[in-house]
């Protein structure tokens, strides 16, 4: 067979021939500069394939290799703290090489080859290995065990076994067959990792978002899509994920958004201390990062990158959190190769395979119990940002999101532009996870945490009605049981649900905080139902006075809360009765 | 591109603004071609599709009189550049990069490709360094840092373009001398033109500029060039030269139908309203290229000027460009109506980097709050006076009538300045004025120590 050679190029696409012997999914390198492609059409002997990096300057008659296997991602040790793009290239590799621009044509690895770590094995030689079995560790960060697993998919008899300083690529230990065992291996991203199986979604994933964690938790585990029009707050709520969700990993996915949005994190991360570890947050921090003006088809691989390597922490027992921004981006990626290859489009051009690759990107969310001795327990919680062309939730990419996702928050533009951050749409918004949280919830906080959450959910339907009857009649015109329903939702909304990412204090609300500031505002509304009850409408000074209070209750440090909840006791007291 | 050129005989076919050639050899993507008839006319075109059995070209000038069968068709071996250099500053080209000012033609000091590269985000820098614009709607509200990309949403008609000359003319960048203006025109009339470069030239402005000119009457798809160009130069200022360089772009919406209109004859598959499904990633080609280096100088900040269609912000173009920048400016006809001049409606406005070019050593201590404070009274004064319109206002709580009072002098004082400049200390001293016109009760985000600095200055200035 004649060597192949480019005869189509268009936008990220290339076909070449002669390519029969191709398989789906399997690397090429592509013309004189070797870019990186992966096929993904074989009809005859012409192959079609979709290329990672930026295809001007590729000529028809230049070469095209294939590479034997797909796009791999490489998991070991030194990932944490890396900046990679949508094709697992370390950025920081890469601009040492291309310096401020990106240029196509250059390998970057995605670990330092050059970086040791301490190998301690665990495993001992003539010890039955499968995979996801633990071989020994290293420290990845001071303080951060990174266990060595086999992996999946490897069984035999542990031949050879050696401690020592090693780089990711070195052999540590080998087994009976011959098969070399290092700190790193490849897996493809495209193929969930294994296994052992599901866990209940019986804890919450704790964002430090009190309208998310009180009103609509996610479960550890679980899948949560973030639906907003441009500026409703997307961006800020998967940061504010990546720098406050207890998780023990954090991977975020800048997939096809900003590259001063990236710029903000690299230069915030490494200075912002994890209150957990102590340490800085980019130790526990992978960004994957392919911005809107990288090339789509790395764009799309970014996603299945991200994952991946969140699935790889999973199996060490990690609490893995995954964000994502945009999915939407990821769905225009696929529709831009899609609509090149032709082929027959559904809803607003996306592909009709659209609902299923989404869905299957999900799936790969769960609490599981790993594969492997000893056991382990670990999760990767999903939560995924969604773009809506015009801010219109019936389009595609809302829609097969809501059919698997298991919590939806909902952004609203009208909430943000009157800044009303996060701006959650209460009406819209659900978690599905949390009838099953409620346990876990009033376990370890207080036992009334499920009463005052179902409670204040009501009130604030009751508000919601309330107040579309007010923007008929006027306010005036109400009740005054009514009215006194519009001014305590009002501060349940503006005060105890809201919360500014650039407050200095409450940027994250510990579970505690949450749980001081919805009962003292439940208790403000019991005590004003009482009140009305013995036919006294709620002073609207006192009213006001415990607004006020539960503001600043709510912008103190955390050490002086318990001051604050007192003082504001003492207001609710003046309001009358207050217990 | 490396690949010497090579010259064919006739396309095989043409259609609209592009042209096919067939079983063409050695072709490379985004090659620019030059398509000749008897020495006499030529047009400029570029690769958009190379395939074995048929090429297909975009060609930037109208295709008037080109009888595909009789081209000469010189494929360059090269991408398209452009010259670029301090010597264009104060000089005026057309899409081509010829002058129209009647000074010879620009040698520059390098010939660079117009299509950016994409930066190394770990390489950028978080932009921080704040400009004052003079408008109070945009410093007090919604900072515009350097390196930021932020657009203004106007409509058919609301003076959009003013607005940016308005800002070309007050702006006071951080470092103050090396500060350049790159202008693209893309589809706007002579007219509109002339009275912005006629502000420019008023203000002296025009002799740290560089202007690039498509108008309505030129070329259509020279559109999706000229933004490219005017880019190019951009960055040569600020990376080779160190300029913080201001890029203004009209009209937007104008490229966005050029780029329809090559989708439409490529018979592609249309995306929402029949734009193109990878106008996202076209337009963010563009606007992706504002920003600032960690290692260099000078800094890129864009503000791209556009139409939206019907008054239409949910319309493909303002949507995409709205989720690619960082915030917009929002023109309202209403406020328009109602005289209030810059009609920006300040609600669905936003500039994302904010935050970052705000607060202590950057503006003042209590910015954040202070604007906080504005945007709540102001929101709630929207929402009453959406109420008034349907129960009265009679019908409206103490709270909300006073608000509505508030929005009203908001617009008429703090938003509708007029021509006048005003620097940010007096931006920020007018919106304590409002502010102090209701009662301290209602304000609840200001905290104490707030209120004793803001007291503490009232003592001073008496
Ligand atoms: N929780 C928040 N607190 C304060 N401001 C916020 C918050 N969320 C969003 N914002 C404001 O809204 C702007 C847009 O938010 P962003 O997350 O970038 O929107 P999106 O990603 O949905 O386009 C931010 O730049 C910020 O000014
Ligand atoms: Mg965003």
């Amino acid at each position: 067979m004649s060597p192949a050679r480019i005869v189509r190029v268009s936008g990220a696409l290339v076909e070449a021939v002669p390519l029969e012997g191709a398989s789906l999914f399997e690397l090429a390198r592509v013309g004189e500069r070797r870019l990186l492609a992966e096929v993904i059409r074989v009809a005859g002997e012409r192959a079609t394939l979709q290329v990672y990096e930026d295809t001007a300057g590729l000529r028809l008659g230049e070469p095209v290799d294939l590479g034997g296997h797909g796009l791999t991602a490489h998991l070991g040790p030194g990932l944490l703290g890396s900046v990679l793009d949508g094709i697992g290239r370390s950025l920081a590799a890469t601009a040492a090489r291309t310096g401020d621009y990106i240029h196509p044509g250059i390998t970057a690895e995605t670990l330092d080859p050059e970086r040791r770590f301490e190998f301690v094995p665990g495993a001992r030689t003539g010890e039955r290995l499968t995979g996801g079995d633990v071989l020994g560790h290293v420290e990845e960060q001071p303080g951060f065990v990174h266990p060595i697993l086999v992996p999946p998919g490897l069984e035999g008899t542990l031949d050879s076994i050696r401690p020592g300083n090693f780089t990711v690529g070195e052999m540590v230990g080998s087994l009976d067959d011959g098969t070399k065992l290092r700190l790193a291996h490849d897996w493809p991203v495209r193929r969930p990792r294994p296994f052992q199986r599901r866990l209940a979604f019986d804890r919450p994933f704790l964002t430090g978002q009190r309208v998310f964690d009180f009103l609509f938790p996610a479960a550890e585990g679980g899948t949560v899509a973030v639906p907003g029009g441009f500026g409703t707050g997307k961006t800020v709520i998967e940061q504010s994920l990546a720098k406050y969700a207890e998780a023990d990993v954090v991977v975020f996915i800048g997939c096809g958004e900003r590259g001063n949005e990236m710029a903000e994190l690299l230069s915030d991360f490494p200075d912002l201390v994890d209150d957990r570890s102590g340490r800085s947050l980019m130790e526990r921090t992978v960004l994957i990062v392919n911005t809107s003006n990288m090339p789509v088809a790395a764009r799309e691989a970014s996603v299945y990158l991200g994952i991946t390597i969140a699935e790889y922490y999973r199996d060490q027992g990690r609490r893995v959190a995954v964000v994502a921004d945009s999915l939407s981006r990821w769905a225009e990626a696929l529709r831009e190769i899609a609509a090149r290859l032709q082929e027959m489009p559904s809803e607003e051009g996306m592909p009709t395979y659209l609902g299923n690759r989404l869905g299957k990107l999900y799936e790969r969310a769960g609490r599981v119990e790993a594969l492997g001795r000893p056991q382990r327990v670990g999760s990767l919680t999903f939560v995924g940002a969604v773009s809506p062309p015009g801010g219109d939730f019936s389009e595609p990419v809302t829609q097969a999101s809501l059919r698997v996702a298991g919590g939806l928050w909902a952004l609203d533009p009208t909430l943000a532009h009157q800044r009303h951050f996060p701006a959650v749409d209460l009406e819209a918004s659900y978690s599905l996870y949390a009838a099953g949280l409620m346990e876990w919830f009033a376990n370890a906080t207080h036992d009334d945490w499920p009463s005052v959450r179902s409670e204040s959910l009501r009130l604030l339907q009751l508000e919601r009605d309330v107040r579309e009857i007010a923007g008929l009649v006027g306010p005036e015109a109400l009740q005054e049981g009514d009215r006194f329903i519009l001014e305590i939702g009002r501060i349940v909304r503006e005060i105890v649900l809201s919360q500014s990412a650039f407050s200095e204090h409450d940027a994250a609300s510990p579970l505690e905080k949450t749980y001081r500031l919805a009962t003292l505002a439940h208790r403000a509304y019991r005590a004003g139902l009482a009140s009305l009850e013995r036919g006294r409408a709620p002073d609207p000074a006192a009213l006001e006075g415990v607004g006020r209070m539960l503001a600043s209750v709510r912008d103190a440090p955390f050490e002086d809360l318990d001051a604050r909840v007192a003082d504001a006791e003492a207001a609710l007291e003046r309001m009358g009765g207050g217990s | 591109m490396t690949a010497v050129g090579r010259t064919y005989r006739g396309a095989s076919a043409a259609t609209g603004p592009l042209i096919f050639l067939e079983r063409a050899h050695r072709i490379a993507l985004g090659e620019w071609v030059l398509i000749e008839l008897e020495k006499e006319t030529t047009w400029r075109g570029q690769v958009i599709d190379a395939g074995e059995e048929i090429t297909v070209i975009q060609v930037f000038e109208e295709p008037y009189g080109l009888p595909p069968a009789q081209v000469k068709i010189s494929l360059t071996g090269r991408v398209a550049t452009a010259p670029v250099g301090r010597e264009l500053l104060g000089r005026a080209l057309d899409g081509a990069a010829r002058p129209i000012d009647d000074l010879p033609a620009p040698v520059g000091e390098a010939m660079v490709p117009v299509w950016g590269a994409p930066m190394n985000p770990a390489r950028r820098s978080r932009p921080a360094e704040f400009i004052e614009t003079g408008l109070s709607a945009i410093d007090g509200m919604n900072t515009l840092v350097c390196g930021q990309k932020l657009p203004i949403f106007s409509g058919a008609g609301l003076p959009g373009l003013e607005i940016a000359a308005q800002i070309v003319e007050h702006a006071r960048a951080p470092r103050g001398e090396r500060f350049a203006v790159v202008f693209a025109a893309m589809g706007i009339t002579a007219r509109e033109t002339d009275s912005f470069l006629r502000r420019f030239d008023e203000s002296g402005a025009l002799e740290r500029s560089v202007v690039y000119v498509n108008e309505a009457r030129d070329p259509t798809i020279e559109r999706l060039l000229v933004p490219r160009m005017a880019l190019a130069q951009a960055e040569f200022l600020a990376f080779k030269q160190g300029f913080d360089v201001l890029v203004i772009m009209a009209d937007v919406t104008h490229y966005c139908e050029a780029l329809r209109e090559i989708g439409a004859a490529r018979e592609e598959i249309p995306g929402r309203r029949g734009y193109p499904g990878y106008m996202y990633t076209d337009l963010a080609g563009i606007f992706e290229r504002a920003g600032i280096l960690r290692e260099l100088e000078g800094s890129v900040t864009l503000l791209p000027v556009l139409t939206m269609p019907d008054d239409d912000i949910t319309h493909p173009i303002p949507d995409l460009t709205g989720y690619i920048t960082e915030g917009q400016i929002v023109l309202s006809r209403e406020l328009a109506r109602r005289a209030v001049n810059p009609p920006i409606d300040l609600l669905p406005s936003l500039s994302r980097l904010m935050n970052a070019g705000i607060g202590r050593d950057r503006t003042v201590p209590e910015h954040r709050i202070w604007a906080d404070e504005l945007y709540a009274v102001y929101a709630r004064g929207r929402e009453a006076r959406l109420m008034a319109s349907i129960v009265g206002e009679s019908g409206l709580g103490k709270g909300d009538r006073v608000a509505l009072t508030f929005a009203d002098r908001f617009e008429e004082d703090f938003v509708g300045q007029g021509s006048e400049r005003r620097s940010l200390h007096q931006t920020i001293e007018l919106g304590w004025r409002l502010l102090e016109t209701l009662p301290r009760s209602e304000l609840i985000r200001i905290d104490d120590e707030t209120w004793t600095r803001r007291d503490a200055q009232r003592g001073e200035a008496r």
